[in-house]
């Protein structure tokens, strides 16, 4: 049934609006980068001023330890989600596998830790972090990062391989492949869209985070992205440009990230593997 | 090629249900055994603990010369065929049907080598770069066959291989089952819940119920000397007919004396066309046990009055017309029957039939729970 041309257009309009408010603001942040000086307001209307320089872009890398953030966030994040995704793929598997006591219990109390806001864990978890001497180590941030980020990873894989059937790893076990190998050969790589939501989520629970940083981290050398950030602004002169040309540039990953992976999130990967 | 020996084999899962009740079996190298029963009888248990996929709780497994109890499924020389196809849905046709051979480290060139043998007996040749969710039904469950075959093994294991695919899909894989069994002659276990396919397929049956066999034996020789009530009415469509009633006086009476059948002879339960259609080698119709028992007559051995010895009348209720012969629905003692009545033969809602049991065609049970054959 062809739908008529009003209910189109209004449609549409609704989506061109909600389009339009996503955008704002990062169209600004762009704009205020482009702006030379520490510009924050301007009664110019245009996205790329009449003026634009890339003056912040340029300050960030030489007067700036911008490539040092970058480069610390880096290493922390991908730490982060390469132990997120090792972890969350194996423990996701034995609770979607075996029956074992415990389980149940096990797995309700890996939830629970989902039901509290992250900033009540704050103070635990740095006491925790504290006793074990890791404050002002990167180490530090990454345990409390896994930490934060595995029990929703754990459980997504283990609704993932949920829906991959039993009956392809006992194919597999009789093809000749022990536990061990019908998970690597078989298991994995059908999980492979399960990884990747995994890896992305593991990754941005590291990358974006403030908080946590901004407590466990005080050497400005170790500074992750945020943290470094944050510091041109202040209470009496904040420094706009570079605040918002950093901001573009942290974002540039993350979405390399997402374009890189979404080919692997794909849905039906297990089509035709069994008949239902 | 191997003997498969099952000793005492009983599986009780860690919730209490006790799946497979002590079966002992011995299937012969080369033969083509199906164990056949309703769902939750403890077939497909079976199968899973012979293919290694389901821990032994006691007994003993056996393939060739070797107890198998604890070796790997891997390691036992089986190849089997899931109801579902279980086809790794990430390889392709010819991935899925070398990944055995390749975790053994099989030469490139033999895989390719029996790849290629396995895809031209099975036709399909054109579909080993696709992957199965680009294939049909029938064509994942061939490719779930090469799967098998190319491995060589010892034993072949189906577990309702057939039962996903439509009527006439079922029928031509039947067939080519039957003509892959021969051309290989791999001992064969076959899981399945269609008497059909236990019938056409076996070289013997193993007819299971709650974890227990209730008879093994030739497809033809089950069907005509079925041991128990159980037995009887699961093998043959439509099912054998029961009357319940008493053995008195060298007859069987129909409950409610709705009907009575002279036992002579004729209920010897022999196969059909045998010369001695007697009760059998010194059996008389006096050696019955007197009492409460069970008449069971297949349909197309309960037969318009003829040369057979009557039984009693009964009216049409409904008349399936199939062409080749009509199904007559009749009651008779308050319960409803099935008649066979050839094709040719007019049979209409409303009529009334002269029922006879044609000879050799009587079962007696007995009237309990185990319904054993008395004949």
């Amino acid at each position: 049934m062809k739908e008529p041309l009003r209910i189109t257009l209004l449609r549409h309009a609704v989506l061109l609006l909600f389009v339009a408010i996503s955008l704002y603001p990062v169209l600004n942040v762009v704009s205020i980068s482009l702006r030379p000086g520490d510009r924050l307001r301007s009664t110019d209307l245009s996205i790329i001023p009449p003026d634009w320089t890339f003056e912040s872009y340029v300050k960030l890398f030489t007067e700036q330890p911008f490539l040092r953030w970058l480069g610390n966030s880096l290493v922390v994040s991908g730490v982060v989600t390469l132990t997120g995704v090792a972890l969350a793929s194996t423990a996701g598997y034995a609770f979607s596998r075996f029956r074992f006591i415990g389980r149940k219990a096990t797995m309700l109390a890996i939830l629970t830790t989902q039901m509290f806001p992250a900033t009540m864990l704050l103070l635990p978890l740095y006491v925790l972090i504290a006793k074990l001497g890791l404050v002002d180590t990167w180490l530090g941030l990454m345990v409390f990062y896994t930490a934060t980020a595995l029990p929703f990873c754990v459980w997504q894989m283990k609704g993932f391989y949920d829906t991959i059937p039993a009956s392809l790893e006992e194919a597999a076990r009789i093809d000749g492949c022990s536990r061990a190998q019908a998970f690597w050969h078989v298991v994995l790589p059908l999980a492979t869209p399960g990884l990747v939501i995994t890896a992305l989520f593991s990754f941005m629970t590291a990358w974006s985070e403030y908080i946590v940083a901004a407590q466990v981290m005080q050497d400005e050398s170790m500074f992750t992205l945020p943290l470094g950030i944050k510091g041109f602004q202040a209470s009496l002169s904040s420094q706009w440009g570079l605040y918002a040309a950093a901001s573009i540039l942290v974002s540039i990953p993350v979405v390399a990230v997402f374009l890189a992976f979404s080919k692997y999130l794909v849905n039906g990967l297990t089509v035709g593997s069994v008949k239902e | 090629m191997a003997t498969v020996t099952i000793r005492d084999l009983h599986k009780r899962y860690a919730e209490g249900f006790h799946a497979v009740r002590g079966i002992s079996l011995d299937i012969a190298d080369g033969e083509f055994l199906v164990l056949v029963g309703p769902s939750g009888c403890g077939k497909s248990t079976t199968l899973r603990m012979v293919a290694g996929l389901e821990e032994v709780t006691s007994g003993e497994i056996r393939i060739g010369d070797r107890v198998v109890n604890d070796v790997a499924p891997g390691d036992r020389d089986i190849a089997m065929v899931f109801q579902n196809y279980a086809l790794y849905p990430h390889l392709s046709v010819r991935e899925n049907m070398a990944f055995g051979l390749t975790m053994r480290g099989t030469a490139r060139a033999e895989i390719d080598r029996r790849v290629a043998d396995a895809a031209a007996a099975l036709s399909i040749e054109h579909l080993l770069a696709r992957r199965p969710r680009e294939l049909s039904g029938g064509q994942r469950q061939r490719v779930a066959v090469g799967r098998a075959i190319v491995r060589e093994p010892e034993v072949f294991l189906f577990d309702e291989p057939l039962s996903n695919l439509d009527a006439k899909l079922r029928v031509q894989m039947r067939a080519e089952l039957a003509r892959l069994h021969r051309r290989l002659g791999t001992t064969v276990i076959y899981v399945t819940h269609d008497q059909v396919e236990a019938m056409t397929l076996g070289d013997r049956i193993v007819l299971m119920n709650h974890g227990v066999i209730q008879q093994i034996d030739a497809p033809l020789a089950i069907y005509r000397r079925p041991a128990n009530r159980f037995v009887a009415s699961f093998i043959g469509s439509p099912t054998m007919n029961f009357f319940p009633g008493m053995i008195r006086d060298g007859a069987f009476v129909v409950a409610g004396d709705a009907a009575r059948l002279p036992l002579g002879p004729h209920a010897a339960g022999v196969p059909h066309g045998a010369s001695s259609a007697g009760l059998g080698s010194g059996q008389s119709s006096a050696l019955l046990p007197q009492g409460p028992a069970m008449l069971g007559v297949r349909p197309e051995d309960l037969v318009v009055a003829g040369d057979s010895v009557p039984f009693t009348t009964a009216v049409i209720e409904v008349a399936e017309q199939m062409g080749h012969e009509t199904l007559a629905h009749v009651s008779v003692g308050g319960s409803s029957h099935v008649v066979r009545v050839p094709g040719d033969r007019a049979a209409s809602p409303g009529d009334r039939l002269s029922l006879g049991v044609r000879p050799g065609g009587v079962h007696l049970f007995a009237a309990d729970d185990e319904g054993r054959r008395l004949n």
